[in-house]
């Protein structure tokens, strides 16, 4: 090949097996770096946090110790543990009802102008109302407090995804439909071997953004519902802790809901990279 | 649309008949512009034809209404020696080459030059082989599962041309291919195209804007004049069987662009028609 490409990553027209060709030193002491300084940075401020409280004696009641935390933590894991897991099947229930949802209203949406037109008044009226100030109405309408949560969950999170979604799958290369149109493609095959795969770089953006919109609005829901009892989330066991000023057992409910959307930020990045990274910009890093 | 089907003609050499005829075509777009006017061109089997003209003059409409892509305002486009589906089109005989390679970047350079065949219906297994002679044949068998990202551009536009020939058909199709390639790529790759063009016997209309790329590669010019788009000339060229880097530099590659040169400048210029 008299041409041959000079910007050819390490994955060029080799097998998924191929190791990278970079010298393995420089990856080792890179990844060190990138690993190493973010986690010494967070050690840091949590001992920082620490020696702040032992030195000025702050009472448990008002900022707790980290080492404060982690005993509630470990202590209140019997009643915590139900109210993550609550928390996290209304999250994840929500999301996958969005993504089903806004990805199947979104192809709808783009089949005709008309439909799209029709249902355009309410697609805005739906978005631009912060969806908490519907919580109240859900909850004399819905059949019980975790269905309103999850109902909640799931407007907040549809949105994102419905207009990434409907983005995506109008921008699909012009020259490209022609092509289909040209081999004589039906509609089905268009949408499935055309719009679906081109619009997958919007979709991800689209789950990222709902994922970490979902637990957020499981949490605030649950704030508006005031729900009790024993099918109730982390959120309630927050105010609850509060109520009692168990404030460092307040924390460990917070750093349960932040380990819930760093993992969730986490899980919906990785399949992000694992659908995108042979091809999309996006996800391939940049070699000059 | 406006196509013009004939069921059923008199049995003729095949040899002889023509690949696509256009009546009197022309191209008002919903904006008003006129796009082409009265374009009445015949193509036979096995000819390399060049549109030749200035932006504006229809010669990239009048490719796409061949194509299909858009029907003509008015006037007919017949195909005499194809079978013609229910959209007036002969399906799976005509192949194109846009501008822009036109890869589709999440599938492999297999995936892109296999999709005329995936939309047919016909499965990986069962083709495997054809494709991979088709990407033999431009020079990319070992790139096969690389990803477009992965290429350069002539590389890329060796994909899109292996995809329009894969299905065998009998013409194709290019729009100013090679427009945003280097000189030494687009050389390359006019070589190419004629090796190509030799070995399958296919048809092709070629639009260009260059002089020198159409003297090169065709037997026959059609130059076209813009505002309105309209043919100006059509000029049969006589050239040798062989054409290499010599042919370049010789005296009958220099009259034959002088001549599709003055061609040109008489469409620009609104001057009458030699040829």
């Amino acid at each position: 090949m008299a041409e041959a490409t000079a910007n050819s990553g390490p994955h060029a027209a080799t097998g998924e097996e191929e190791a990278p060709q970079a010298p393995p030193r420089v990856t080792l002491s890179e990844r060190m770096l990138r690993i190493g300084v973010p986690v010494g940075m967070f050690a840091l401020a949590i001992l920082a946090w620490h020696f702040y409280v032992v030195i000025n004696e702050v009472p448990h009641y008002i900022l707790p110790s980290p080492a404060a935390v982690a005993s509630s933590l470990w202590n209140d894991w019997g009643t915590l543990s139900p109210a993550l897991l609550v928390t996290v099947r209304i999250t994840f229930t929500a999301l996958f009802l969005a993504l089903v949802g806004g990805v199947g209203l979104a192809i709808i949406l783009v089949q005709s102008r008309w439909i799209e037109l029709a249902l355009f008044p309410f697609a805005v009226i739906l978005q631009v109302t912060p969806i908490i100030a519907i919580a109240p109405l859900l909850l004399i309408y819905a059949p019980d407090t975790q269905t309103a949560l999850l109902i909640c969950a799931f407007l907040v999170a549809f949105f994102p995804i419905l207009s990434n979604m409907v983005q995506g799958l109008k921008s699909v290369d012009h020259n490209l439909l022609n092509l289909f149109d040209l081999y004589g493609a039906s509609r089905w095959q268009t949408l499935v071997y055309l719009k679906l795969p081109a619009s997958l770089p919007y979709f991800m953006a689209g789950l990222r953004i709902g994922g970490g919109l979902a637990l957020i609005a499981a949490v605030v829901a649950e704030f508006a519902a005031g729900s009790a009892g024993a099918g109730s989330g982390l959120a309630f066991r927050l105010l609850e802790s509060q109520y009692r000023l168990n404030i460092p057992r307040l924390f460990a409910a917070l750093v349960l809901l932040t380990a819930t959307g760093v993992a969730i930020f986490g899980l919906t990045s990785l399949i992000s990279w694992l659908t995108l990274r042979r091809w999309h910009e996006s996800a391939v890093r940049r070699e000059n | 649309m406006n196509l013009a089907v004939e069921a059923e003609r008199p049995k003729a050499p095949s040899q002889g008949r023509k690949v696509v005829a256009m009546r009197g075509v022309s191209k008002v777009f919903s904006n008003g512009t006129v796009a082409l006017t009265d374009m009445t061109m015949d193509v036979g089997p096995g000819e390399f034809v060049s549109l030749l003209g200035p932006s504006g003059c229809g010669k990239s409409t009048a490719l796409r209404i061949v194509a299909g892509l858009g029907a003509p305002s008015s006037g007919t486009i017949d195909w005499p020696s194809s079978k013609i589906n229910s959209r007036g089109l002969p399906e799976g005989d005509v192949g194109f080459v846009f501008q822009e390679p036109t890869l589709m970047p999440w599938q492999t350079v297999f995936g892109n030059v296999y999709l005329p065949m995936k939309l047919r219906g016909q499965s990986k297994q069962a083709v495997r082989g054809e494709v991979m002679d088709m990407l033999s044949l431009v020079g990319l068998a070992d790139f096969a599962e690389a990803y477009p990202r992965e290429l350069s551009g002539g590389m890329k536009m060796r994909v899109s041309i292996a995809r329009a020939l894969v299905t065998k058909p009998k013409l194709l199709l290019m729009d100013e291919p090679f427009a945003a390639l280097d000189e030494i790529t687009r050389q390359k790759l006019n070589d190419d195209v004629l090796m190509l063009w030799k070995q399958s016997g296919v048809t092709v209309i070629f639009v260009t804007h260059s002089v020198f790329e159409s003297a090169y590669l065709s037997n026959r010019i059609v130059v076209m004049k813009a505002r309105p788009g309209r043919v100006h000339a059509d000029l049969p060229l006589d050239p040798p069987e062989h054409r290499d880097e010599s042919y370049r530099v010789s005296e009958q590659y220099r009259l034959t662009c002088a001549r599709v040169s003055e061609a040109l400048q008489d469409a620009i210029h609104g001057r009458a028609s030699h040829g």
